[in-house]
């Protein structure tokens, strides 16, 4: 008997329903990014400033004569600004590739001939963005919550700052949903994601210049809504109630951040296709 | 309404019953109608889509598994409804695509097994089933290396492990054995026949080339401009209706093509001074003799041939 006579049997065991291929996707793109070790590196020095932030608190709650360090709820808006920069970098080296590789590889007819939607594929995509990007955000603010409320033994801190945990929630979803989406539609744009990188670097930077220099030039700090970094710090602000930085009104620095996002569905809806049709 | 085929009943068949049907389809990409008004009846056993490059059948595959909507038309797979059912059809479905494609960054092994996966096996049936189907397809030594690191051949058996590893019910090939050696190919068109006819898969097999689907498939739907030419099973589409003979005439070939052609007959040129005649009917040879005679040509060689799928494919697109 040929050896592929006795290699391939039919299969009769179990089936998921339709509807859970995102969480394969999510859990595959996870474990590849979680093996290289210098995503890891990365990934370790995006916990530093925690560290930091931990070392304040317990200097704080330990010795009276460094209550100048006690924490305030600036402090959880300082600490997010900060890990701006670790959302930055792992934007790009996590979502650069995303789907910019698979369409190099002609991968995106291979998933969509499976039973899943181009939806399921994006959202399988932007799981894999969005949990890293949670880990360097929201999970380690609010570990440093609960690092306050361990070294001080009370909850008095977070008692009279109970909006710390719906703002450091809220703010930290803007900005990995910001990053994420923008991210994932630039990668469908191209097949090369070193391109990708550059086109996310050059966005961002590109519009923080453009806005300072016309703000330099008019003197005028509405003109925020140029830079969708600026309009999140402005929308940052807002959320953690403190002085908002520019003339940018709130809906405006909304405006850019949701417009952004919307922007960035249409593109993935127009580009995450089986089938390129060249008119 | 037609009742849908059983899911996973452990031979994919339907009891006779059209496995793939297409009323009135039309696609269109832009200003460039890539399917016309298209209606047919893919039977469940192995069926070739034959045609020449732009022809229409890759988008004839990619309008079935949903990729494109048509401007007009109903399409059912397995029973089910193309354009409400979509999912659930490429559930029991399995593509293998014509270009080159792969998960990047991955293991022959892991990438099967990923596909499995997201075909909605459980990790452990699904890692199972990879090394399965990659000795099945002949790269079972291979399967720990970097697909990006495959021979032509090799990623066009990686393409069919992966569509294969779900075990569907109906498989589409699209230009199986595009860019693979001779041997390759052979090994190939085995497993794409004992899929179909040991193993129970239905199979759609989309080719350019006559002899593949001859040695695979038990019917043929033959695709020209965007339509369909002709279809059936394989016997009757070759066409029992007459005899084809081989013809070399000594020094007057061209007069001679002239002449059948001018008396009605189906005449290919094959190669230099041989060509093939078709002869409807069961009048045999002798009006060819007595053509040559009248004419003083000298009949060098005639021989009966079985008429090939290739004389069908030519009759039905109106080849020369």
């Amino acid at each position: 008997m040929p050896i592929h006579d006795q290699g391939y049997q039919r299969y009769a065991g179990d089936r998921a329903r339709t509807g859970t291929a995102w969480q394969v996707i999510a859990r595959a793109g996870i474990r590849t990014v979680l093996a290289e070790r210098k995503f890891l590196a990365l990934l370790l020095l995006a916990w530093a400033p925690f560290l930091v932030r931990a070392v304040q608190v317990y200097v704080a709650a330990n010795y009276s004569q460094a209550s100048f360090l006690q924490p305030k709820g600036e402090t959880f808006r300082e600490f997010l600004e900060t890990q701006a920069v670790f959302v930055f970098f792992i934007t790009i080296y996590v979502g650069a590739g995303l789907i910019a590789s698979d369409r190099r590889a002609n991968a995106l007819q291979l998933y969509l001939a499976k039973p899943l939607s181009r939806w399921e594929y994006v959202a399988g995509k932007m799981a894999v963005l969005l949990t890293l990007l949670v880990s360097v955000t929201f999970l380690p603010a609010m570990m440093l919550l609960l690092v306050q409320i361990g070294f001080a033994g009370s909850f008095t801190f977070i008692a009279n700052n109970i909006y710390l945990l719906p703002a450091i929630t809220l703010y930290s979803l803007a900005q990995v949903l910001l990053a994420s989406f923008t991210m994932l539609a630039l990668s469908s744009l191209s097949k090369s994601s070193r391109f990708v990188g550059v086109m996310y670097a050059g966005l961002i930077f590109f519009t923080g210049a453009l806005f300072k220099a016309v703000q330099g030039i008019t003197g005028q700090s509405w003109l925020a809504w140029l830079s969708p970094s600026d309009a999140l710090e402005q929308l940052g602000d807002a959320i953690f109630r403190l002085p908002l930085r520019y003339d940018l009104p709130l809906w405006a620095a909304m405006g850019v951040v949701v417009g952004l996002i919307v922007a960035s569905g249409v593109v993935l809806e127009r580009r995450v296709r089986a089938v390129e049709v060249v008119s | 309404m037609q009742a849908p085929v059983s899911p996973h009943d452990g031979s994919g068949r339907s009891d006779g019953a059209a496995v793939v049907e297409l009323r009135g389809v039309s696609v269109i990409y832009g200003r460039q109608t890539a399917l016309r008004d298209v209606s047919a009846a893919f039977p469940p056993g192995a069926v070739g889509l034959l045609g020449p490059n732009g022809a229409g059948k890759s988008t004839m595959l990619k309008a079935l598994l949903g990729f494109v909507v048509p401007s007009q038309g109903e399409m059912r797979v397995l029973g089910l409804d193309v354009a409400t059912s979509a999912l659930d059809i490429r559930a029991r479905l399995g593509y293998m695509p014509e270009s080159d494609a792969h998960i990047p960054g991955m293991s022959a092994v892991a990438f099967v097994a990923y596909c499995g996966q997201l075909a909605g096996l459980p990790p452990a049936d699904a890692m199972q089933r990879a090394h399965e189907v990659l000795y099945y397809v002949g790269l079972g030594e291979a399967r720990y290396r970097n697909v990006e690191t495959y021979s032509t051949g090799m990623k066009q058996r990686i393409k069919l492990a992966q569509a294969l590893v779900h075990d569907p019910d109906l498989l589409f090939l699209d230009e199986p054995t595009n860019g693979m050696d001779p041997k390759g190919r052979d090994e190939m068109l085995e497993l794409i026949r004992d899929l179909a006819h040991n193993k129970g898969v239905n199979l759609i097999v989309s080719s350019h080339l006559l002899p593949d689907i001859e040695f695979t498939c038990d019917h043929v739907i033959v695709m020209d401009k965007g339509a369909v030419a002709t279809q059936g099973a394989l016997d009757a589409v070759r066409g029992p209706q007459g005899r084809v003979f081989e013809l070399r005439v000594k020094d007057g070939a061209e007069q001679m093509l002239s002449l059948l052609t001018a008396a009605g007959y189906e005449v290919h040129d094959t190669q230099e001074d041989v060509m093939r005649v078709f002869v409807p009917g069961a009048a045999g040879a002798e009006p060819i003799f007595r053509l040559a005679a009248a004419n003083g040509l000298q009949v060098r060689h005639l021989k009966q041939s079985v008429p090939t799928l290739e004389d069908a494919f030519a009759r039905a697109v109106g080849a020369d």
